[in-house]
């Protein structure tokens, strides 16, 4: 099941296209291929009766191998301005497998897989999509009729793209938010596009406030989601305990965070890059554990149920109130309906992330928030200038961590239930990989961030057990293709009197 | 140009006085007994061979060493006398007055030109947004302070030929405009002894000459004390107004440049082999 081999001779180019080294570089990818694949594909252990049992697939080995050469082969085609081959055998052959996998997909017709390389629908649907990805790329390539541009080159388009999506992004933002608010609204919203809502909502808020840390300071936190953890438990205890609502213990839960940011920052603040990471991590994974230790203060691993919902402005979201008290639905003569209090957390977090971003934005244009940039730029330098690096680094580890806290208060109240198992390191990862993905320091990336980070996985949540592999595929690509994130472009805080010049001129070089 | 040293009455405290200094790192003494002044109306420049320990004595000042013995004490006009070696690395520059720039340029260079002098003024600027929280409400009081910040950094703009530049990132600035930001990033901090760590280095001759002015400019209009260290000849003979020479640690001349240039120590260690600086072979005889 060959692919392509979109080799010799017909293009009409004029660079002289050099078979052999060609064929030569394609068969050392294969070669590496295939140390990689006889390990990772040629064996396999089944769970047959009586035991286990060792099972070779030299034949997947094979067409890993043959995949590999004729890849890199029509890599190095598009490299040298060939795309027409590219085109003719990918095209068809990537067509023909999409048209296999779907049929396979609709009919439920098993006994076609056979027909597919891998024999495997996941791994073919990866290859599938592969190969028409390199059609469409050399599609690319005739229309524009160009080569393949250079990294840099890249970079310097993604820049100009991340420029325009900043400047789209001050147009587009109040149509964003607009949209955001009338979508509970909308005709087709359901509950579950909702809850979706207000887990992504979430996720920017927290992305936004480790955006400060991560992205503005740059120091790199692997454990924001302690500070998560703290407002949650803030909020659960002080409302099971104290019985105080929402409203006032968000404060608080945003309080305590910070004090915790506090406490991490001391100790951390002569670390930085790697150390500074395994430290924090080390500090996430501590809270995660003191929770589930200190049994008589956080209820350990059986968590804290009953927590609080919020209530509108004092009326609660119940369909019988206690005596003496007014229910929503009964204040504003609507019938009763439980879609009002999910409608209702969607536009409490979207006013906390609101809050959050023009929180950021205005403080990136603070003394302070030059402060954190500069911070992130030159330590010594900084110094040199009379800043005080301590009370710089904390205060930016307490912003950050403040926002993580009010997060985790919405948290603990959405769910009315928590327990340390929502606060592992894959939280963390998760919303790190938000701010990384969208770009360091942009807040409209860390909206995509998490739209494309939770908001399409939730979606999908049928093709769940493969979530992770995409995430990880996602990030490969990021890293690879732009490792400054996607939308990563600084506009400066200040400029000298004269309007932002209508086109980047920093791009063109 | 050194005329202003014989010229002034000399009863004025000096701005900057060095006594004893000495700086240990474990067995190696890089800094070795070594005492001068430096006057507010002087360029004072310190020269010396590689590893001479210029560079130390300029951190030991400015607080990124502590030094191991010596005083090292700067007559502000407002804060009174101020002992350096006491204070805190990040103070010095904020109450002592004592600004400087990096042999390596330090530029943030992911911020703009303008972004990097309002930086400099990070201390009044944080004082005028009440620490935050008024910059947060959008006080004007935080908004006049921050005009006359970008005020003040156009005024540095304008000196060292970079207004053009503002909005630019500092990293994509050529080599010698780099070099004169950093001076006027250093300058935005109001200081009153600037001290520049190799400003010449890798600069042509063109740039050489203004980098010249704009330190005379610092030094006569600003009224700011310059400390300098300096491989290029023709840049401390021309500008300075009072050497000290230091070898192996230990200071062997300090005096004006014609004292200099004529004392045997030096012309031993350092001018009479200006070919081969790397390789001193007379450089075994300590002269005292």
């Amino acid at each position: 099941m060959a692919l392509s081999t979109p080799g010799a001779s017909n293009a009409s180019s004029s660079r002289p296209f050099d078979t052999v080294a060609a064929l030569k570089e394609s068969a050392v990818v294969a070669a590496m291929v295939f140390v990689l694949a006889i390990g990772l594909l040629g064996f396999h252990i089944e769970d047959v009766t009586g035991g286990l049992e060792l099972v070779t697939r030299f034949d997947a080995v094979a067409v890993a191998v043959v995949l590999g050469f004729c890849g890199r082969l029509a890599l190095i085609a598009l490299r040298e301005g060939r795309p027409l081959p590219v085109v003719l055998t990918a095209g068809p052959i990537g067509l023909a497998l999409i048209a296999v996998l779907l049929y396979v997909q609709i009919s439920g017709d098993q006994g076609a897989v056979r027909w597919l390389p891998f024999g495997s629908v996941v791994m073919d649907w990866v290859v599938g999509i592969a190969v028409i990805g390199f059609a469409l790329r050399a599609l690319l390539g005739i229309w524009r009729s160009t080569d393949m541009r250079s990294a840099e080159e890249r970079d310097a388009a993604m820049d100009r793209f991340g420029a325009q999506v900043q400047r789209v992004a001050r147009v587009l933002g109040p149509f964003l938010l607009g949209f955001a608010v009338i979508l509970p609204f909308l005709p087709g919203v359901d509950r579950r596009l909702l809850d979706i809502g207000t887990l992504v909502l979430t996720y920017v808020m927290l992305g936004w406030g480790l955006n400060i840390v991560v992205g503005l300071a740059g120091l790199l936190d692997l454990g924001y989601v302690a500070f998560y953890a703290v407002g949650a438990y803030s909020y659960a205890l002080l409302a099971t305990h104290f019985g105080l609502s929402f409203w006032v213990c968000l404060p608080f839960a945003g309080i305590m965070s910070a004090f915790a940011g506090i406490l991490l920052g001391f100790p951390v603040l002569r670390l930085r890059g790697d150390y500074l990471a395994i430290v924090t991590l080390g500090f996430g994974e501590m809270i995660r554990i003191i929770l589930l230790n200190w049994y008589q203060f956080t209820n350990g691993p059986d968590g804290i149920s009953g927590i609080p919902r919020p209530s509108f402005f004092g009326l609660p979201f119940k369909h019988y109130a206690a005596e003496g008290v007014t229910t929503f639905h009964q204040f504003f003569g609507l019938p009763f309906a439980p879609i009002h209090r999910i409608m209702f957390l969607y536009y409490v977090i979207l006013v906390m992330a609101l809050i959050t971003n023009l929180v950021t934005l205005r403080i990136r244009k603070l003394p302070i928030g030059r402060g954190w940039e500069a911070l992130r730029e030159d330590e010594i330098a900084c110094r040199s200038l009379g800043i005080n690096p301590r009370n710089t680094k904390l205060t930016a580890f307490a912003m950050g961590a403040m926002f993580g806290g009010f997060g985790g208060a919405f948290f603990a109240t959405r769910l009315g239930f928590i327990s340390p198992e929502s606060f592992t390191f894959i939280e963390s990862a998760v919303i790190l990989a938000i701010v990384v993905l969208g770009g360091m320091g942009s807040q409209i990336g860390v909206v995509f961030g998490a739209v494309l980070l939770i908001g399409l996985p939730e979606m999908f949540r049928e093709l769940s057990q493969y979530r992770m592999l995409a995430f990880g595929a996602a990030m490969v690509t990021i890293m690879v293709w732009r490792p400054r994130g996607l939308l990563a472009h600084r506009e400066p805080t200040l400029r000298l009197g004269e309007p932002p010049p209508p086109a980047t001129a920093k791009g063109a070089e | 140009m050194n005329a202003p040293a014989q010229a002034t009455p000399e009863e004025a405290p000096p701005l900057l006085t060095v006594e004893h200094l000495t700086m240990r790192f474990g067995g190696l003494v890089a800094v070795d007994d070594v005492s001068f002044s430096a006057r507010s109306d002087h360029i004072t420049a310190i020269i010396g061979p590689n590893g001479a320990g210029k560079t130390t004595v300029f951190n030991c000042l400015t607080g990124f060493y502590k030094p191991t013995s010596g005083r090292l004490s700067v007559e502000h006009p407002r804060n009174g006398r101020l002992l350096l070696e006491r204070m805190e690395g990040y103070l010095i520059p904020r109450r002592a007055g004592v600004a400087r720039t990096f042999q390596n340029i330090r530029l943030f260079a992911a911020m703009s030109v303008l972004e990097n002098l309002v930086v400099a003024q990070h201390n009044r600027l944080m004082r005028a947004s009440g620490f935050t929280v008024l910059g947060l409400l959008g006080a004007p009081v935080y908004r006049r302070a921050e005009q006359r910040a970008v005020e003040r950094a156009r005024y540095w703009l304008d000196r060292i030929g970079l207004t053009a530049s503002a909005d630019m990132n500092a990293g994509n600035l050529p080599y010698g405009a780099q070099r004169r930001l950093e001076i006027a990033r250093a300058m935005c901090i109001d200081p009153i002894l600037l001290c520049l760590d190799e400003p010449a280095a890798g600069l042509n001759p063109r740039e050489s000459a203004e980098l010249n002015e704009l330190i005379l400019y610092i030094r006569d209009q600003e009224e700011v004390g310059v400390l300098l260290i300096e491989h290029d000849m023709s840049v401390v003979m021309q500008i300075s107004d009072h050497i000290v020479v230091l070898d192996y640690g230990r200071k062997i001349s300090d005096g004006s440049p014609k004292q200099v240039r004529h004392d045997p120590a030096v012309i031993r260690a350092y001018l009479g082999e200006e070919e081969g600086e790397e390789e001193r072979p007379a450089a075994t005889e300590q002269p005292d």
